[in-house]
């Protein structure tokens, strides 16, 4: 909310530099956002007349035109505005005047000297709007600076307030704030109530009583449709950052930003009937004020008359009974209509208004009387008539009041943590309009009608805090208990699993949660997802299950910025829909490409293979038990079939490693081998407690046994066989060599395993590790056809 | 014994012409070996007549010994000079990188929220996680944030369906931690947040670290001492300043936001802060009675306090990063500046 400086000083005055007030404001939580001055600086424009005007000898659309200034001589000036003429009281820049942008000098148009400017808004900056030349009152002195004469000396305050202060949203909740953390007076505007000067009524009836308990409306016949707003009121206006449309619009939103009551004027004779608060019917339609049409719900409150909807209740009124430039008789309407009910119904339109701003975060249910009679006053001031008897319908059930709420005097230290003294909490609550009723251990306390925040407790220490002022009251260090945090043995942090990455080379990389459909489906073909039902774009709108995707966008991102080697990685919650369930793992995954190592004088540069990739999913894997993995040839259709693997944990795959399939590459058109792993995290952050086994105190012995296989048997079969014997020597077994070439024939291969024996009670002699060493070989020749080469 | 002289002679001048070890234990072995020169003088000592026998012994024992003598001298040096000549052929540049393999480095994300776990860490805050999918309840009502409270038009929600949505603050771990622990509580609880807005200044997704303590006589003074504590140590600024504005959210009552003196400018005034002197930083409160009703909670024997910190914001202050959009692009000449 935009208000002026000036205006509010009306209101309330403190001694205050803007600064020192704009800070208090801040600081009382009412969030200056921006301050700035109501007019760019200009000089030597001054209030004039236009004593003569007459058309250019050689130019239609000119006007040469003679000036008082007040300067004594009469000022000959061109103009090219349609809206001069003689008798008109102008802004005008003398030669000299330094305008926003431009200075104003002497000058000769088509012939005709011209000593001088008469201004627009637009040239002066005080509006966007309009063409010609601004136009002042007949009783504009002549000759007084124009800023002097339109107060632009003022200073525009942008408030954020936050939704719970409602009762700020007008000039006189904001006085409010400043008498509470002030030691002024008051001044507020004295409302004058207008009598009734004709018997003229329009009935009312309220339909919902509970989204609309109290309506206040009133006839005003005759007014002058010719009218103008005046200048002071359109300034106002328009320092709130409100456009002047017509003295009827114009009053309304003026009450409105003075005493915070949304208001509307209906040209009466566009009426039926009377008013009708109450629901819209089933597909019922308005035509907004703004021309759009809108098909109400029925849990939309209107206001009809007795043969249509003409406003949609406290949020736009209807084009079709709207105050115009021929209307003489109005019906204006000042409403209360509860927060809760009128909650989110402009938003469920796509609409927002200054008016359903105010009434979804409540306005004073007091004030719509004043509001209406001093729009009456107001009104009648600029466009006359005569006003009838003030109509009034209310539910008294149905209009909220604020509760008692009891405070007690020990709940605010421990709240709040300093000692307040009984007198100053009453004098705090008292300055804020609270009623009192002390009572032993504190007070029972109702806040006035305007403020909806306050209904607990815990609402009336923050006032008690917000007046002092929370950066007057000294923090404290930890008085709570001291615990030790918890510190697991057994539990592998994401930051381990992070840097085991990092020391591998692997920069941390962050994607979005949501992916494209299109790389979902080439990534994670054949998958369920969860999609956002408003997502930003539709290429981030459906949730990842697999970080892959983000990784490998990332990756060609570098790679298309001439990156050799890029190594990237990223931990995250994936999404994948199981039947109804919706399970959020937490996944690591990287996604490499280009040289395995950076080039380097040490050797030459190899492209990342396979094993590179594997090697990193292991080194993860090895910070709990790399022996709980086992790895199988997968059949992922994303990844190379003779390159890739299955991670199985427990019996479950948790993941996957392996060069993407040359189809999918094709698909992403990325023209390098990309390298890939993913694995969930769970099963990488469990670790088992050591527990100590006995060294043996014998030399241990190392045999190795070339085999020659098929070239199908894999490593792990080999190595499962030699573990399942269960010899009790054998400590360790590995694989040393894998050879294929000339020399190894008929489709095998040759693979060493190198064998690790030791004995627990003595030193093994020959014979034990012959009877060892021709057990594997007879059992891997049984299982495997493997025979010593 | 001219015969001697001149063998001591020509020994002296071989030995020193040997220019390496092999030559000189061939020399060695030439004179002093079991057929060398000097060997047979001695066995000839039996030739001679008695009375010379003793004397010539003792001479050619001398020679003996002094070949000897030069022998290892020669010896020595060579060592040496075989030593000095290793080492200049195996002088390498060691101006050249060493093998090893190149670091990688962390999201600066992660940093900053490594950095500010690990700080509240030291007072014995939990890591606590939640789901990054979900639902009304825990996202809002929960939160005393009922359907079309005004508050919610400031979360700019991403939804599934009119139930499940993306959660828009990382707030619903204070409830869902409530649900299942007994106070006394301290939690920290960072991830990913998502919000539906996108432009120069906001990613629909980001970064939260939210803060619970629930104990007996917990105060706004015990919080607004923490988060000074803290954000002095987070910026490593002892004179940093901080205040404490009134604010609003609908889970915490009284509300604070948080602004520092600006760490770019120290409260001059420059572009970052606007030339206010002050940067938002964070949101904070006394969590709202309603929390406690929602969680089940005794609110007369516990208080407790709540907070909210940006991360990317934090990362921003703390490395000068100025464009937000760069955290999520993963460029690799803007991570590499955080390794």
């Amino acid at each position: 909310m935009k208000i002026s400086e000036n205006w509010l000083r009306e209101w309330a005055n403190p001694e205050l530099y803007t600064d020192q007030l704009v800070s208090q404001l801040t600081m009382a939580g009412l969030e200056v956002d921006s301050v700035e001055s109501a007019a760019p600086e200009f000089t030597q424009v001054v209030v004039a007349e236009v004593i003569a005007c007459e058309k250019h000898p050689d130019a239609d659309k000119l006007n040469v035109c003679q000036v008082n200034d007040g300067s004594g001589e009469p000022v000959q000036v061109v103009c090219g505005a349609k809206n001069v003429r003689a008798g008109l009281k102008v802004a005008f820049a003398q030669v000299g005047a330094a305008l926003p942008g431009f200075k104003i000098k002497k000058a000769k148009l088509r012939g005709v000297e011209s000593f001088g400017m008469i201004c627009s808004e637009k040239e002066l900056q005080l509006s966007d709007a309009g063409d010609g030349i601004m136009e002042l009152p007949q009783s504009a002195p002549v000759g007084t600076a124009l800023a002097d004469y339109l107060d632009l000396n003022d200073t525009l305050i942008e408030i954020d307030l936050t939704p719970n202060r409602g009762d700020c949203l007008s000039i006189e909740g904001v006085a409010r704030e400043v008498y509470a953390n002030n030691d002024i007076v008051a001044t507020p505007v004295l409302v004058t109530d207008v009598e009734a000067q004709i018997d003229d009524v329009f009935s009312v009836e309220l339909g919902n009583t509970q989204a609309c308990p109290h309506y206040i409306g009133r006839v005003i016949k005759g007014i002058d449709p010719k009218a103008e707003t005046p200048l002071w009121m359109k300034e106002k206006l328009r320092r709130s950052g409100l456009r002047a449309i017509s003295p009827v619009v114009d009053v309304t939103n003026f009450v409105m930003m003075e005493l915070g009551q949304p208001m509307h004027g209906f040209d009466l004779n566009k009426l039926e009937g009377g008013i009708r608060v109450r629901n819209a019917e089933a597909g019922e339609k308005i035509t907004l004020l703004d021309g759009s049409e809108v098909e109400c719900r029925e849990d939309t409150l209107v206001i009809a008359d007795h043969k249509q909807a003409v406003a949609m209740a406290g949020i736009m009124g209807g084009l079709d009974s709207s105050v115009d430039d021929k209307t003489t008789d109005v019906f204006l309407e000042s409403a209360f209509f509860t927060p809760s009910l009128i909650a989110g119904k402009a938003r469920s339109y796509g609409l927002h208004t200054d008016s359903s701003h105010r009434f979804e975060r409540g306005v004073d249910p007091q004030l719509q009387r004043r509001a209406l009679q001093r729009a009456t006053f107001l009104l009648q001031d600029i466009v006359g008539g005569k006003a009838g008897p003030v109509i009034e319908q209310s539910a008294a059930d149905d209009i909220p009041d604020t509760p008692w709420v009891e405070l007690r005097h020990a709940r605010i230290e421990r709240m709040l943590g300093i000692t307040v003294e009984k007198p100053q909490v009453e004098q705090i609550l008292q300055k804020l309009d609270m009623s009192l009723d002390a009572f032993d251990a504190g007070w029972r306390v109702k806040a006035p009608s305007w403020r909806f925040d306050i209904n607990i407790e815990a609402d009336l220490i923050e006032e008690v805090g917000r007046i002092i002022g929370y950066d007057n009251i000294p923090g404290k260090r930890e008085a709570a208990h001291v615990a030790m945090a918890s510190f697991s043995e057994t539990r592998i942090s994401l930051n381990q699993l992070r840097d085991t990455l990092v020391t591998r080379g692997y920069y941390e990389a962050i994607t979005y949660s949501f992916i494209s459909p299109q790389l979902q489906q080439i990534l994670h073909p054949g998958q369920p997802t969860l999609s956002l039902a408003n997502p930003i774009s539709s290429d981030m709108s459906e949730m990842r299950t697999r970080l892959i995707p983000g990784l490998i966008q990332a990756v060609v991102h570098n790679l298309n910025r001439q990156q050799p080697r890029p190594r990237l990685f990223e931990t995250g919650l994936c999404f994948v829909p199981e039947g109804k369930e919706l399970q959020q793992r937490n996944h690591i995954a990287g996604v490499i490409s280009g040289q395995s190592e950076k080039e380097s004088w040490l050797s030459a540069s190899q492209e990342v293979d396979f094993y590179d990739i594997k090697g990193d999913a292991e080194s993860l894997m090895a910070i709990s038990d790399l022996s709980a993995f086992t790895f199988q040839p997968s059949g992922n259709e994303i990844l190379h079939p003779g390159q890739s693997a299955e991670i199985v944990f427990q019996g479950e795959v948790v993941g996957f490693v392996g060069a993407l399939h040359p189809n999918v590459l094709k698909s992403l058109d990325i023209d390098q081998k990309l390298y890939v792993f993913e694995l969930e995290t769970d099963c990488l952050q469990q670790k088992q407690l050591p527990n100590f086994r006995e060294l043996s105190r014998f030399p241990s012995i190392r045999r190795d046994l070339a085999l020659l296989v098929d070239q199908k048997i894999t490593a792990r079969e080999l190595m499962d066989c030699v573990k399942k014997l269960d010899e009790e020597i054998i400590q360790e077994v590995f694989v040393f060599d894998v050879y294929t070439g000339k020399e190894v024939i008929n489709n095998r291969k040759s693979v060493a395993l190198g064998l690790i024996l030791q004995g627990f009670s003595r030193t093994l002699n020959d014979k034990d590790v012959e009877k060892t060493v021709s057990s594997v070989l007879q059992k891997l020749q049984e299982e495997y056809d493997a025979v010593l080469r | 014994m001219s015969e001697l002289h001149s063998l001591l002679q020509s020994a002296t001048q071989a030995i020193k012409a040997a220019e390496d070890l092999a030559s000189l234990d061939q020399l060695r072995v030439n004179y002093l070996g079991k057929k060398g020169d000097v060997t047979a003088l001695l066995k000839n000592l039996g030739k001679l007549p008695g009375d010379q026998r003793r004397e010539a012994g003792q001479q050619i024992n001398q020679v003996k010994q002094a070949i000897a003598e030069l022998l290892e001298q020669r010896k020595e040096v060579l060592n040496a000079k075989q030593i000095e000549a290793q080492l200049k052929a195996e002088t390498v540049d060691v101006t050249l990188p060493g093998r090893h393999v190149d670091r990688g480095g962390l999201h600066p994300v992660t940093l900053t929220m490594t950095r500010i776990e690990k700080m509240f860490g030291k007072l014995g805050f939990d890591v606590a996680v939640g789901p990054e999918v979900e639902d009304d309840f825990h996202n809002f009502e929960a939160l005393n944030i009922p359907a079309h409270h005004p508050a919610r038009a400031m979360h700019d929600t991403f939804y599934f369906d009119a139930k499940t949505l993306l959660r828009t603050h990382t707030s619903p771990v204070q409830i869902r931690t409530l649900e299942k622990q007994q106070p006394p509580v301290r939690v920290i609880a960072p991830g990913r947040v998502y919000r539906c807005d996108s432009d120069l200044t906001h990613t629909p997704m980001f970064h939260q670290v939210e803060g619970l303590l629930v104990d007996e006589n917990v105060s706004f003074a015990d919080l607004k001492g923490t988060l000074h504590e803290f954000l002095k140590m987070f910026f490593e600024q002892d004179d940093l300043k901080t205040r404490f504005r009134p604010s609003y959210f609908p889970f915490t009552e009284p509300s604070m936001e948080v602004d520092i003196s600006c760490v770019m400018c120290e409260g001059e005034g420059c572009r970052v802060c606007s030339h206010t002197g002050w940067l938002e930083i964070l949101g904070c409160g006394m969590v709202h009675p309603e929390v406690f009703k929602q969680t089940g909670m005794d609110n007369d024997k516990f208080t407790a306090y709540a907070f909210g910190i940006g991360v990317e914001r934090m990362a921003m202050l703390r490395y000068g990063v100025n464009d937000l959009r760069l955290f999520f692009e993963n460029d690799l000449r803007f991570l590499q500046q955080f390794a």
